[in-house]
């Protein structure tokens, strides 16, 4: 290994060195700042994974059980890092079953360079053996991507690759390697990338818009910030909790900006959305301005958007230029990233307190309570509720943990109820819905911050999609907690079959298998609750555990998440049953 | 919103690809292109895409920040017909003896102002530059004394106000060298 490593002092200076081109693949990883990827080897990415082999001690090589769970691991990995998530992947089949990762990282905004090896450059378009056209698939769901065919465009376009996926608006780049520039000889010399002349990521921002943003926010009786994850990329948690303080602006979030201010913040009302709090959804169409920080405005958090906050004034907070009036006007748009924005904000805000308008989400929140919540986390009835596991994690984690969720019933209730403290600390699949996200976005959580405790909640039908990587937790001994609220449904689906398709339940039953015996068959220790009085100390057991453990919750078969905007209907007609 | 005809102009890097990621901002959006070219542009080693599309403003808003926001993408920009000057261009191939037996055909020739851009024994060519409803005019014209061939190109177009573009571009380059 000795000479290995005197190579790799070769980097990051400026004399190259003739190397192969899956070396310098390697070599580009570490320059990156990369000790840890995630994938899965085959014939066209051979020769790379025999470099990783060499640089194990420099770099950690985690095979998962499928290509999408690479992906996955990676999204989760780089959500609560802040850093770029890496999967890798063979031609072919390994390349086609990225999509869904890259899909998710993409409308996710999720920094991710994924590698893909490829046929040799002569057998190209000839229907070679694993050959696909990864770049022709890939392209609608990348922010970039890149086909490399001779060693020499190795570390320049790495180098590109790595830039874009994590400069601006964060997102997925694919970077697929024929085989035969894996094997080629040339002298490597790696360069950062600074910039791309044809791609402004971070727009300057422009003081005149934030001075009128200002001022809308200054003279403002009901103002409202709903922010997203546009804060937690941009790095701009602090700047939002001054913002927020100073002009005592009650402030709700996405989903996918939960955990950029603690839960328990006074000024914290909830959560916007279809499955969001009462307050913040019907008081959006009583506001008289609304300061979006860092969001989309997502058809999951508007409902209609011809009656959505109409009678307010529009403040938008962004970095991509192609959101602003995408989806609703912005009287006053603001781009830049947010930090830079909010800073520069901050002094131009008065000092307010809106108590009037702040007790409106406190009397709304009380109805909430009273209709919904009360039952969700302190029931009566004999069955075990979603939210009352969650209440008891956020009891045993002291509300410290990372949260990792699939995409379901489990997953709203699990937004609803979680308490954070941190930020980065809450890991789903927003944009895409992609059941089977959370169990390798866990175990790429974990790996990403050793230090936290990560909880998965998962539904016993997202677990079954990815439920393979249970081998990655066994032979890495990835400590995650795994919560599988087990329902015995597709409960999502199913709660739609009732309220919108008269009962009708197709094909939303699951016979499920034995959860705790497959997983005591990848020696993870196992239990299994199905009565109320067990759970409290069960779930202390397993936050107390240091090695991975797997908890299956019988819940309640046919609860119904609310509140609830029904599909196309306005955030007004939120329904509390 | 009422639909209307817009030329989307877009500056690019040539870069293999592209093409297909523009084309597919439009498919992901199920709205037709209606004319496309592809050539070099005022600015050296920049190439420039000319789209023409019948949609709503809204949506062409939407799709040109779509296209700006690829990484190859310098600047796109959109207009209407009323702010562009643009022309198509077409050819048709005609049988050499309907020149000789049908008199008329001249007469097309001159009237339309197309250009003969080669004769042989057994066709000639005829080229004819403009809007879509002149060349559509000629073709129903030259149609009832048989086209053995016609193809029509994708529209180009210049806008009458400048394309901010040149200082965009001078301004980007000291900062990647």
């Amino acid at each position: 290994m000795e000479t290995i490593k005197e190579k790799k002092a070769a980097t990051n200076t400026k004399s190259t060195i003739n190397i192969s081109g899956a070396e310098a693949i390697v070599r580009c990883l570490l320059a990156e700042g990369v000790d840890l990827l995630f994938g899965y080897p085959g014939g066209a990415i051979m020769p790379v994974y025999d470099e990783l082999y060499k640089f194990q001690d420099e770099l950690t090589h985690i095979l998962t059980r499928h290509e999408q769970g690479a992906t996955h691991a990676a999204q989760g990995y780089a959500r609560v890092s802040g850093r770029v998530g890496v999967a890798m992947a063979t031609s072919g089949p390994g390349a086609t079953n990225l999509v869904t990762g890259l899909a998710d990282a993409q409308i996710d905004s999720t920094p991710m360079v994924c590698i893909t090896g490829q046929v040799t450059r002569e057998l190209l378009g000839s229907d070679a053996f694993q050959e696909t056209d990864i770049i022709g698939i890939s392209t609608p769901v990348t922010k970039w991507n890149y086909q490399v065919t001779r060693a020499s465009e190795i570390p320049e376009i790495l180098a590109k690759a790595f830039y874009i996926a994590r400069s601006g608006r964060p997102g997925p780049v694919l970077v697929d390697i024929t085989k035969n520039a894996q094997i080629e000889a040339f002298d490597f010399l790696y360069k950062k990338c600074k910039g791309v002349r044809s791609y402004n990521p971070t727009p300057k921002p422009n003081l005149g818009s934030i001075e009128a943003a200002a001022e809308l926010m200054n003279t403002a009786k009901k103002p409202l910030i709903v922010w997203g994850q546009g804060v937690i990329l941009g790095q701009a948690e602090e700047k939002l909790k001054a913002v927020i303080d100073k002009a005592g602006i009650p402030a709700a979030w996405t989903i996918m900006g939960e955990s950029a201010i603690p839960t328990s913040h006074p000024l914290n009302v909830g959560m916007v959305g279809m499955h969001g709090n009462y307050g913040p959804n019907v008081l959006t169409n009583e506001c008289d301005l609304l300061i979006a920080i860092g969001m989309r405005f997502d058809d999951r958090v508007t409902g209609s958007l011809n009656t959505y906050a109409k009678q307010a004034k529009v403040i938008h907070f962004e970095i991509d230029p192609a959101e602003i009036n995408k989806n609703v006007n912005a009287d006053v748009a603001v781009l830049g990233n947010s930090k830079e924005t909010l800073e520069l904000l901050l002094p131009l805000l008065t000092e307010n307190k809106h108590e009037d308008w702040h007790n409106e989400f406190k009397k709304h929140h009380q109805i909430e309570f009273d209709a919904v919540i009360k039952n969700d986390i302190h029931p009566t009835k004999e069955g075990l509720t979603m939210g009352e596991v969650i209440e008891e994690i956020n009891i045993a984690s002291g509300n410290k943990a990372v949260i990792v969720t699939d995409v379901g019933q489990h997953q709203m209730i699990a937004c609803r109820y979680a308490k954070f403290e941190q930020s980065k600390s809450n890991i789903t699949s927003g944009g895409l819905g992609t059941m089977g996200f959370a169990l390798p976005a866990a175990i790429g959580a974990k790996m990403g911050a050793m230090d936290r405790e990560v909880v998965a909640i998962i539904g016993d039908g997202g677990y079954q999609m990815t439920i393979q990587e249970l081998g990655v937790i066994f032979q890495h001994e990835v400590p995650v907690k795994i919560v599988v609220l087990n329902n015995d449904h597709l409960g999502m689906v199913r709660q739609w079959q009732e309220l919108f398709f008269e009962r009708r339940y197709a094909s939303t039953v699951m016979v499920n298998p034995d959860f705790v015996k497959i997983a005591e068959g990848y020696h993870i220790e196992a239990k299994r609750v199905s009565e109320r009085k067990d759970l409290k100390a069960t779930i202390q057991e397993m936050i107390a555990s240091d090695k991975p453990y797997f908890l299956e919750v019988k819940v309640e078969k046919e609860d119904n998440v609310f509140p609830m905007i029904p599909s196309g209907a306005s955030v007004s007609e939120v329904r509390l049953k | 919103m009422e639909k209307e005809w817009f030329t989307i102009s877009v500056y690019s890097e040539n870069n293999v690809g592209l093409l297909n990621r523009i084309s597919g901002i439009f498919l992901k959006r199920h709205i037709n292109i209606e004319g496309l070219n592809v050539s070099k542009s005022e600015i050296d080693n920049v190439s420039k895409f000319t789209i023409v599309v019948n949609t709503t403003e809204k949506w062409v808003k939407n799709i040109v920040g779509q296209i700006e926001k690829q990484i190859e993408v310098i600047k796109a920009f959109y207009h209407t017909d009323d702010e562009t000057i643009y022309q198509e261009s077409a050819l048709f191939k005609i049988d050499s003896a309907l020149l000789f037996d049908e008199r008329q055909i001249q007469n097309i020739i001159k009237e339309s102002n197309s250009q003969i851009v080669t004769v042989a024994r057994e066709f000639f060519v005829l080229a004819k530059s403009g809007r879509r409803n002149e060349i559509d005019e000629m073709h129903e014209q030259l149609k009832p004394f048989g086209i053995m061939q016609f193809v029509r190109s994708g529209r180009i177009s210049v806008s009458k106000d400048e394309m901010q573009i040149s200082n965009m571009l001078k301004e980007f380059q000291p900062n990647y060298n």
